[in-house]
């Protein structure tokens, strides 16, 4: 039972507190602070995909006029066995450190190896080409069967996995699960699917390149502003490379332009911290577009082998799942999610999930939007589609037969709670675009999909000033909404109109432990943290009013943004100006580790037609359908469906990470690899279900991540309706699919 | 020190204001509103002309700023996401952006408002079709362009009901 069950505004769609700033420009963002006496940070990024250093010599860099700080790996700690940080952006020391700036090794194409700092952006880049490294360089490796081949350049020496102890490989992490018996449960279905399905490697695309300014005082002392999605981690990775104590980092996050799990890690931020304290003066750095492609983020690309077994009637009995990814340069545990949760959706209680992560000289992957889920997902709905059409039963139908529902479990073992996927079935089943008969050449695919999402720390201060209005501070970085949200939540619950609350965003020593933007959880942990600090207001003011009164507090309510007893009244203006006098200041603070998170379940419906002269798809209709808990502004909340379903739709299609056999990425711009625009799509339906979360106040369930989940078998689905031919390896590029039709042009019988 | 050494004087208009700056010969515009004049709100997402968060009108002809010389300006009008908004008073597609929620992280939106500017004094009707097209050089990683398009329309509309 949801503690709010009717509400005032949340539900409303007001004008965000942030969104004057964001549309005339005055918001800053990860490069728009500047500070007096700045120099300009440029990194040294090898040329080699794979290559051990000989040496680097600094010495021509730093003796030319403007140049006032040089750095290399030398300048950052020695990582020992250290874990850093939590869910999404999880990782270890030792990969971190190298990934930030290589310490004798390179392992990716533009790799940072040393750094410099001068007076102008244009110097700085020149004396970054004055700076002579001498390599040796040894074979690279990018596909992820070859870097299993015995006779593969392995890129960790150190590094033996449990089950190949003898020898180091280039396996990163095997992970295995088993419940119940699915061999014998194999042997009971009438019909089995097996099939293997790839996506391939691609980035988080996020439109402002990583950027930082850093600044040391005299005391050592240090501030830091960048772009990212949890500033507590950036301070806690930055603190751990550099080895400046925690409590000596500040870091104010700027407006953040877009991450989706790429901005959960650092890059620039520890050398602009070195080359700071180095040259005594602050140093900004703002990366390369071309640098943002080559060096960070990247989702794994994956192949996952699929094998689903059914009874005639419709009753999935087993399951095995074997995926295979790619982990880039270190180890970014990609392998864990797919094994755990590629079955979630569905009920089974016989299954296998086997995954392998696999070290490649790519740049180490990062979360990307339900991280892994879109490539296992892939696979798994389409070979469930693939299943129902051999049973001929409807795609909707059978995934109803199979949904999970409250008290089903999933492989990790827990029950579900109240959740909704059957409900998101219903309405795509009832959905007039489901209903909607099809033009010819139109194909249309259904698909599900699921993440698990987070909860995790947050923290939220609340200062009432005495004109009733309220700042409310968090560290969540706002990257899509969130401050409307928690103004929303705050307003709700103190009865005060939405525009008497400011939500800010502060720095890491003016909030408690905030873990980062992502895992969906902001809306829903962070919104606690608000929820309860403004209880904490409300249950003081009806103390004082109780006192004022003469009573005892339990009588007094609080309804309508006041407190009543009888007749009498105190509003929150009255108990907010008459503070100082009634017991001082209000100020109310609140911190949790949230255990309310609810796993998001959607349902996406998709028609596309695709021309077969050209090859190329037209999405002529899509459907995102989603449980949202209860969503808090619904403008985000469609906007977070709408925008997932995108970038699922621009990897289904088109995007796709290319390597030449050197490891040199061969596509790292916007021109090349090329994200959806405007005129490639339709007007994406958002059809949010409301099933509240019982494990929180007001019944929220994240949303972010779950939309880029369904879109790739939804779309590879339609394009098999549209063409005939099944695709099973994405993206489906116009030459693939030219290609592809021409082959089954060609096996056709001759038309004389 | 930078050193103040090949710099060129140029005399332009920015925003309705007459404004003087120095520049080197290949510096480009972008770079100058940004880092000479503090004109911050233009955006740099590539700097090679695919994403178009840099769109700035010269002669109010859309341009994305990181491809024009600084030098070009000279004896131009130059108009950023600064100088939109008149007098306090938001353009009608700043107004509707965020009336329907049609930005995220917002580091597109002041390329998309000076784009969707453009584009409804070129053609104060377009179809979304037009509309579509028109924004394709605008990237947008966050709402799937929705809302967005949603907003440029309303726009229209209500530019329409105000010559009307
Ligand atoms: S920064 Fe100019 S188009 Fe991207
Ligand atoms: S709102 Fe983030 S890129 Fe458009």
């Amino acid at each position: 039972m949801n503690a709010y069950q009717e509400f005032r505004i949340i539900g409303s769609r007001p004008v965000r507190p942030d969104g004057l700033d964001k549309v005339t420009g005055r918001a800053r963002y990860g490069a728009d602070l500047s500070m007096q006496g700045q120099l300009y940070g440029h990194a040294v990024r090898s040329p080699h995909a794979h290559a051990i250093i000989q040496s680097i010599d600094c010495s021509k860099a730093l003796a030319m006029e403007g140049v006032l700080a040089v750095m290399t790996g030398d300048d950052l700690v020695k990582p020992g066995n250290e874990m850093l940080g939590s869910g999404e952006g999880a990782m270890a020391l030792k990969d971190l450190v190298p990934m930030v700036m290589s310490q004798g090794k390179v392992l990716f194409h533009s790799q940072a190896v040393a750094a410099v700092a001068a007076t102008s952006p244009e110097l700085a880049a020149e004396a970054a080409r004055a700076v002579e490294v001498t390599y040796e360089v040894l074979p690279a490796v990018t596909n992820v069967h070859k870097a299993l081949a015995p006779d593969a350049p392995v890129l960790h020496h150190d590094r033996f996995p449990d089950d190949y102890p003898a020898k180091p490989t280039n396996l990163a992490t095997h992970i295995s699960l088993t419940v119940g018996e699915p061999d014998a449960a194999f042997a009971r279905a009438d019909v089995i699917v097996e099939q293997t399905y790839s996506v391939p490697m691609c980035h988080q695309g996020y439109i402002e390149p990583h950027a930082c300014v850093a600044r040391v005082d005299a005391a050592g002392r240090v501030d830091l502003w960048c772009c990212t999605q949890g500033h507590f981690a950036a301070r806690h990775f930055t603190s751990a490379a550099t080895g400046i104590d925690l409590g000596k980092i500040t870091v104010t996050a700027s407006e953040i332009g877009g991450g989706f799990g790429g901005k959960t890690t650092i890059y620039l931020e520890p050398l602009a911290v070195v080359l700071a304290q180095k040259a005594g003066r602050p140093v900004k750095m703002v990366m390369d577009r071309g640098d943002v492609f080559r060096a960070t983020g990247a989702a794994p690309g994956a192949e996952t082998r699929v094998k689903l077994g059914a009874t005639r009637d419709g009753k999935l009995v087993a399951a095995d799942v074997d995926c295979l990814m790619d982990s880039g340069a270190y180890n970014g545990g990609p392998a864990a999610f797919p094994v755990y949760m590629a079955t979630a959706c569905y009920k089974l209680t016989d299954a296998r999930s086997t995954g392998r992560s696999v070290y490649t000289n790519k740049p180490k992957i990062h979360a990307y939007r339900a991280p892994s889920m879109p490539q296992v997902t892939l696979g798994f709905e389409l070979a469930i589609t693939e299943l129902a059409a051999e049973l001929g039963i409807d795609p909707i139908e059978f995934r109803l037969i199979n949904a999970v529902e409250e008290g089903d479990a999933n492989m990790m073992g827990a029950p579900y709670n109240r959740i909704g996927l059957r409900e998101c079935l219903e309405v795509a089943r009832n959905h007039d675009h489901y209903k909607s008969s099809l033009t010819d050449g139109v194909g249309r695919g259904v698909a599900m999909g699921y993440w698990i999402n987070a909860g995790m720390q947050s923290s939220a201060i609340l200062n009432v000033s005495p004109d009733g209005h309220v700042a409310v501070l968090t560290g969540s970085p706002d990257i899509g909404g969130s401050r409307a949200s928690m103004a929303l939540m705050a307003a709700e619950v103190l009865g005060i109109p939405f525009d008497h609350v400011q939500p800010q965003v502060v720095a890491t020593d003016s909030v408690g432990h905030t873990d980062v933007t992502g895992g969906s959880r902001t809306t829903l942990a962070t919104g606690q943290a608000v929820i309860q600090a403004a209880e904490q207001c409300v249950a003081e003011m009806c103390r004082r009013a109780a006192i004022e009164w003469g009573v005892e507090p339990g009588v007094v309510a609080w309804s309508q943004g006041a407190a009543h007893h009888g007749d009498q009244t105190l509003t929150f203006e009255e108990l907010a100006s008459r503070a100082g006098t009634m017991g001082g200041p209000l100020t109310f603070s609140s911190s949790l580790n949230s255990t309310s998170a609810a796993p998001a379940f959607g349902v996406h419906i998709c028609d596309a037609e695709v021309d077969k002269e050209t090859g190329r798809t037209t999405i002529t209709r899509y459907t995102a359908i989603q449980d949202a808990g209860k969503a808090i502004h619904p403008d985000y909340v469609e906007g977070q469906m709408q925008g997932g379903a995108v970038q699922g739709i621009g990897w289904a299609l088109n995007e796709e990470y290319l390597y030449n056999e050197k490891g040199v990425l061969e596509n790292p711009g916007f021109l090349d690899y090329r994200i959806p625009v405007a005129s490639d799509l339709p007007f994406i339906d958002a059809v949010i279900v409301e099933v509240p979360n019982p494990l929180h106040p007001f019944g929220v369930k994240g949303v972010g991540e779950v939309p880029i989940v369904p879109p790739m078998p939804a779309i590879a689905e339609a394009v098999y309706q549209s063409t005939g031919v099944r695709f099973r390896d994405l993206p489906l590029n116009p030459p693939k699919i030219v290609a592809a039709l021409t082959d089954s042009r060609a096996l056709l019988p001759d038309p004389q | 020190m930078n050193k103040p050494l090949n710099k060129m004087a140029v005399q332009t208009t920015v925003n309705g204001e007459s404004t003087a700056f120095l520049c080197s010969p290949g510096q480009v515009l972008s770079d100058v509103l940004r880092d000479e004049l503090e004109l911050i709100g233009t955006k740099i997402g590539c700097n090679t002309g695919d994403c178009g968060a840099c769109s700035v009108l010269v002669n109010d002809r859309l341009v994305c700023s990181c491809l024009v010389l600084a030098a070009e300006v000279e004896g131009q009008t130059v108009q950023t996401i600064e100088g939109i908004a008149k007098g306090g008073e938001l353009h009608p597609v700043q107004q509707k952006l965020l009336e329907h929620g049609g930005l995220q992280c917002g580091i597109c939106t002041p390329g998309i408002v000076v784009a969707a500017k453009a584009l409804l004094e070129h053609n104060p009707n377009p179809t979304e079709e037009q509309a579509r097209y028109w924004l394709a050089g605008n990237l947008c990683r966050c709402t799937g362009y929705d809302k967005i398009i949603r907003a440029v329309l309303d726009a229209a509309k209500t530019l329409r009901e105000e010559a009307a």
